[in-house]
């Protein structure tokens, strides 16, 4: 039998907030995370603003033994850890002290890559004939599947323990690949979520192909603007967003927080065929992505009450809101509220689409639509599909019964979730 | 370096590694890295690490096997030391 699925435990390492609070409060003042970055100047980027998440030595030290922050330079396992412990806690889970894993329990934790920093030193003592000083940690740490190693050790989980891997889409994966599994019965929880890296060498290779905004190195908060005329790249950003995802029998039983219910989704790719290619959407496949979503989840396209774009601030954007509004067949003011979190968190790369799902996920359960900063002067092609007022610059206060999260990344790849305020009638 | 002054230092060294502390503070030539102060057998790479450095000497593969306890530690230590 086919199980109800929901969301029970949420954390967040983002650039504009580290924990819950924190970011529920950036999201609904607009909030912006994104700083001038000495280091990308330094090393003559175009682009010299980032989204860097602010963690200090006493978080850590929370998280980590100080064994395993010796030679540690994995940013992208710290903010993982830190967000999916969270989100376990928030959840009303223990960390189990028992000598048997947990079999019910498991992660899928998705990552771009990890550890960079550890894999640069590893590569200049390996020219330096130093092979044998690695350590014992340069392994652990740039496997890609290192936060989903360290997390179920922490957690002691059981049941599968992996990282996905689907660039921008990554975090949107990670929480259908759960949601299927645990629909399917084969788990009751799964720690779901994904992570990236920070620093130059993470995000050189997007400065190299100038797909990042480097006109607004003096203007670090005004640099990242989605869906205006004025957008002009993406920001780099990392952290992490972490959901615990929960069989609904299995969270009633424990009586656990509901924030919501998953009702489906759907995973895609254009094929890098018409019109798609590594870079590009094929836009037959967004749209085919969004109706099969829509499909899979028992709705009709009316009942989207808001979405959280993808909507990255490249000359992108209207693509992707034409082909929400064809996917959809609503345009105008028909069109549901739709926002853009890469604002004032920039583009987090492969934990975007988890950091995305939180807010989504907070502001359906809490009732606002977070403002969308920088788009004052709106794309003139997206105002000419969706109606100005479907896109609110200030906080909204408002009742969301259904919201969809797309994601679109690099090698075609599309991803797009259903989430549903609960209510135990179904 | 008498060999008291010896264990003294590879105590040190071995501090942020080991889980069982009651071992530590009796250690002597017959504690086992492993076995006495549950050292997880990978970090015994960086134990291995941190003795060249402290110790200002370099440790071949073959006498990195024989490391498993304090006295083939020290063995290891006071041979290398001597061929300086």
């Amino acid at each position: 039998m086919e199980r109800r699925v929901v969301i029970t435990g949420l954390g967040i390492v983002a650039p504009n907030g580290v924990g819950l609070g924190d970011f529920r409060s950036a999201l609904k003042e607009g909030r912006s995370g994104i700083k001038f970055d000495q280091q990308l100047a330094d090393l003559h980027f175009s682009c010299q603003v980032s989204g860097t998440p602010p963690i200090n030595k006493d978080t850590l030290n929370q998280y980590f033994t100080d064994l395993e922050l010796r030679n540690f330079s994995s940013t992208g396992i710290m903010y993982g850890v830190i967000a999916g412990l969270d989100a376990w806690k928030d959840a009303g889970l223990e960390i189990s002290q028992d000598e048997n894993p947990d079999w019910d329990s498991g992660t899928i934790f998705g990552a771009g890559t990890s550890g960079i920093e550890k894999f640069r030193e590893s590569i200049y003592k390996i020219d330096a004939l130093q092979t044998r000083r690695l350590g014992s940690t340069a392994v652990s740490q740039t496997m890609n599947s290192g936060i989903s190693a360290y997390l179920g050790g922490k957690l002691g989980l059981g049941n599968q323990v992996t990282t996905n891997s689907s660039a921008c889409t990554t975090g949107t994966e990670s929480i259908l690949m759960a949601f299927e599994r645990i629909k399917a019965g084969k788990a009751k929880r799964i720690l779901a979520g994904s992570t990236s890296d920070s620093g130059p060498y993470i995000w050189a290779g997007f400065d190299a192909i100038k797909v990042c905004n480097y006109k607004s190195n003096d203007r670090p908060e005004k640099a990242s603007r989605p869906m205006s005329a004025s957008a002009a790249g993406f920001v780099p950003g990392s952290g992490a967003g972490a959901l615990v995802i929960e069989d609904l029998e299995s969270a009633l039983a424990r009586n656990a927080k509901i924030y919501c219910e998953i009702l489906g989704g759907n995973l895609n790719s254009g094929g890098q065929r018409g019109g798609g290619s590594m870079t590009a959407p094929n836009s037959t496949a967004v749209q085919k992505c969004v109706e099969d979503a829509i499909l899979e989840s028992g709705i009709e396209a009316n009942d989207i009450d808001y979405i959280s774009g993808h909507l990255t601030a490249t000359s992108k954007d209207s693509t992707e809101i034409q082909n929400l509004a064809e996917a959809l067949q609503r345009s105008g003011r028909d069109f549901p509220y739709i926002n853009s979190l890469k604002a004032v968190t920039g583009h987090c790369l492969s934990a975007a689409g988890s950091i995305e799902a939180v807010a989504t996920v907070l502001q359906l359960s809490e009732n606002f639509i977070a403002p969308t900063s920088n788009c004052e002067d709106l794309n003139p092609e997206i105002s000419a599909i969706i109606d100005a007022d479907c896109i609110p610059m200030k906080l909204l206060e408002k009742d969301i019964n259904i919201a969809a999260k797309v994601s679109f990344g690099f090698g075609d790849v599309n991803g797009c979730v259903i989430f549903k305020k609960y209510s135990n009638s179904n | 370096m008498n060999r008291d002054e010896a264990i003294q230092k590879l105590k040190a060294i071995v501090k942020p590694y080991v889980k069982n502390g009651a071992a530590l503070e009796t250690i002597n030539e017959t504690t086992d890295f492993i076995n006495d102060l549950n050292i997880n057998s990978a970090n015994l790479v960086d134990v291995i690490l941190d003795v060249e450095e402290v110790f200002d000497i370099e440790i071949d593969a073959d006498s990195m096997e024989k490391m498993r306890d304090v006295k083939s530690a020290l063995a290891v230590i006071e041979e290398k030391l001597a061929a300086k």
